[in-house]
């Protein structure tokens, strides 16, 4: 089996009683989709926000490319090629949207430290920055304040963003929130090839969207990993009906 | 050409019609006032750089316009004594030439900025802005207690420093310099906000996170934009001491950081034109209600309260409207 590349290690971290993270090893390989799920409060954005860097963790590991990252910051994880998308959108509300495509691909080329040419008129940047738009299907509103984007259009720009850094990995909080069937299908059809491309940590409460990509899926509850496998492997496991699928199928 | 273009454009017009209607009828004193309007103004357009496109509310940029003046006082004041800065390990002496004082005033803020700044860019919100602040004010009470320099009286130059191939002491002489210093500082702010550094520099005072996860520092951003802003307010200082023959402690008071920040509100956070708009506005009235009331800052402080309140953009931002997107 080819070696994960990227890998947590017994992450734990507390918020005074509160275990949001117990022990949490897993791992992401070349080439896959691997979905984490869990009710609301079960510690996803938690995890994710350790692994890329915002949040330190108590206890545990986290290795990127055969390198441990714990002590590095988000800055530094993202250049390595960790590319991440927020559940709670972390946009420049004021850009275009182009514009935040834009400091996207900056961000990936380097050269920011430049004070004289207009970083709109730079050919490269633009051209990646169209191109991961279109990705996402927003080719058509690059010119729009990103504060009058939808909720789920926020979200699609979030991934193009992501997509400018051109990541070795990609750690994705729900980017299907606010989507509706027809975008929420489209972000699903693309995903699915993007995996060739940088293996996805996919947090995502659609549990279509899910079952579809995942390659593997890790269920979270209460901070703990309790079951990871293929999508007939999970839904097979009892303790994953009992304490998560028995509820969304109640509902 | 935007809206806010043409508003920058008409300004630009009236700014220079007013000094020559002042110079072909002979009115020094109005000349004298369009002058400072202009050094007011660059030093405006060095903090709205940290203020306006890098969110950061300094409130110590006296520290900065202080330093200029006191370098353009320290220099000049040897040279007209013929007494060297110092003579040993190396021979430092005065200098009354313009180009060497404005060198030294904005290689001695950068270095101010840099200190400054990588203390208190690790602090955020109320924070930043009182250590800001307190750097100023350890300045300030410096200088009051520097006998060498005038101490708490400050210090007079008797003639206005040189510049190659101009006669300074022609008020009509030293505005031009002025406004070209001034033209030259907005023309650069104007391509850094446009530049790579000016959008993540944005970027990071909109959303810092995103920023962080581009692989952008943003503290890197702050400190080079704060080391930017304090050199051209530290340019401003170095002029501002020129245009007054004077320097004196109270250029490094927080009085001096508060009104560099009103001219920048009252203007426009972040709009190129503001710190002008605003520096203009600023010396109107006080040339007008200072006349009819000595309270006239009160009137001054119901204006920037209505602008606080009700006009966020400033004077560039209600009649430009909103801001739009750079190219
Ligand atoms: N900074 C924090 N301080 C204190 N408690 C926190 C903090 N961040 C998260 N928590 C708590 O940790 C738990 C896990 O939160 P987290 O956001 O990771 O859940 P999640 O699985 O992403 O949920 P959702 O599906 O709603 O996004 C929650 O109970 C939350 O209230
Ligand atoms: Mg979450």
């Amino acid at each position: 089996m080819a070696e994960p590349l990227l890998q947590t290690r017994g992450i734990t971290k507390s918020f005074g009683a509160l275990t949001a993270s117990d022990a949490i090893s897993l791992d992401l390989r070349p080439g896959e989709i691997h979905a984490l799920i869990g009710p609301n409060g079960a510690g996803k954005s938690t995890l994710i926000k350790q692994i890329a860097g915002n949040m330190k963790p108590d206890s545990g590991t986290v290795h990127f490319l055969g390198q441990d990252v714990t002590a590095l910051d988000t800055v530094a994880r993202a250049r390595l090629g960790l590319g991440r998308t927020f559940q709670i959108s972390a946009l420049a509300m004021d850009f275009t949207v182009l514009q935040n495509a834009v400091l996207g691909a900056l961000g990936a080329r380097g050269g920011v430290m430049r004070f004289f040419r207009p970083v709109m008129k730079d050919r490269a940047l633009l051209e990646r920055a169209h191109e991961a738009l279109e990705c996402v299907g927003l080719q058509d509103h690059a010119a729009m304040r990103t504060a009058e984007l939808s909720h789920g259009q926020r979200r699609q720009l979030e991934v193009a963003v992501a997509l400018t850094l051109k990541p070795k990995a990609f750690l994705m909080d729900e980017p299907m929130a606010g989507l509706g069937a027809g975008g929420s299908k489209r972000l699903t059809g693309f995903l699915d090839g993007l995996r060739a491309e940088a293996p996805i940590l996919l947090v995502e409460h659609d549990m279509d969207a899910v079952f579809a990509l995942a390659d593997r899926i890790s269920v979270l509850v209460y901070g703990q990993v309790i079951a990871t496998g293929t999508a007939d492997e999970i839904r097979a496991n009892p303790d994953v009906r009992r304490a998560y699928l028995g509820e969304e199928d109640a509902a | 050409m935007t809206r806010e273009s043409y508003i920058n454009a008409g300004l630009t017009f009236l700014l220079v019609l007013v000094p020559f209607w002042a110079w072909s009828t002979g009115q020094a004193y109005i000349l004298t006032l369009c002058t400072k309007v202009a050094i007011l103004a660059l030093a405006g357009v060095g903090l709205n750089i940290a203020l306006g496109l890098g969110g950061l509310v300094s409130f110590g940029h006296a520290a900065f316009f202080g330093i200029g003046g006191y370098a353009m006082g320290i220099l000049a004041s040897h040279a007209q004594t013929f007494d060297p800065i110092m003579d040993w390990p190396i021979l430092i002496e005065g200098t009354k030439s313009m180009p060497v004082i404005w060198l030294v005033a904005v290689v001695a803020s950068s270095l101010a900025a840099l200190l400054i700044g990588a203390l208190s860019l690790r602090t955020s919100g109320v924070y930043f802005i009182m250590i800001t602040l307190a750097f100023g004010q350890m300045l300030y009470y410096f200088t009051i207690g520097w006998p060498a320099y005038g101490g708490e009286d400050g210090l007079s130059i008797y003639v206005r420093n040189s510049f190659p191939g101009l006669n300074t002491l022609v008020p009509v002489q030293f505005l031009i310099l002025s406004y070209v210093v001034l033209g030259l500082a907005l023309l650069f702010s104007a391509r850094l906000a446009r530049a790579p550094f000016g959008l993540a520099l944005t970027a990071a005072r909109q959303n810092a996170d995103r920023v962080e996860t581009v692989g952008i520092a943003p503290y890197r951003l702050r400190l080079v934009a704060f080391v930017i802003s304090g050199s051209i307010t530290g340019l401003a200082g170095a002029l501002f001491a020129d245009l007054n023959r004077f320097i004196s402690p109270t250029m490094f008071s927080w009085h001096t950081s508060g009104e560099i920040m009103i001219f920048v509100i009252l203007g426009g956070v972040g709009r190129l034109y503001g710190p002008v708009a605003g520096a203009a506005l600023f010396i109107l009235l006080e040339h007008l209600l200072g006349g009819v009331s000595e309270y006239w800052k009160i009137f001054l402080g119901a204006l920037l309260l209505a602008v606080v309140l009700f006009a966020r953009g400033g004077l560039i931002g209600t009649l430009a409207g909103r801001e739009v997107a750079h190219g």
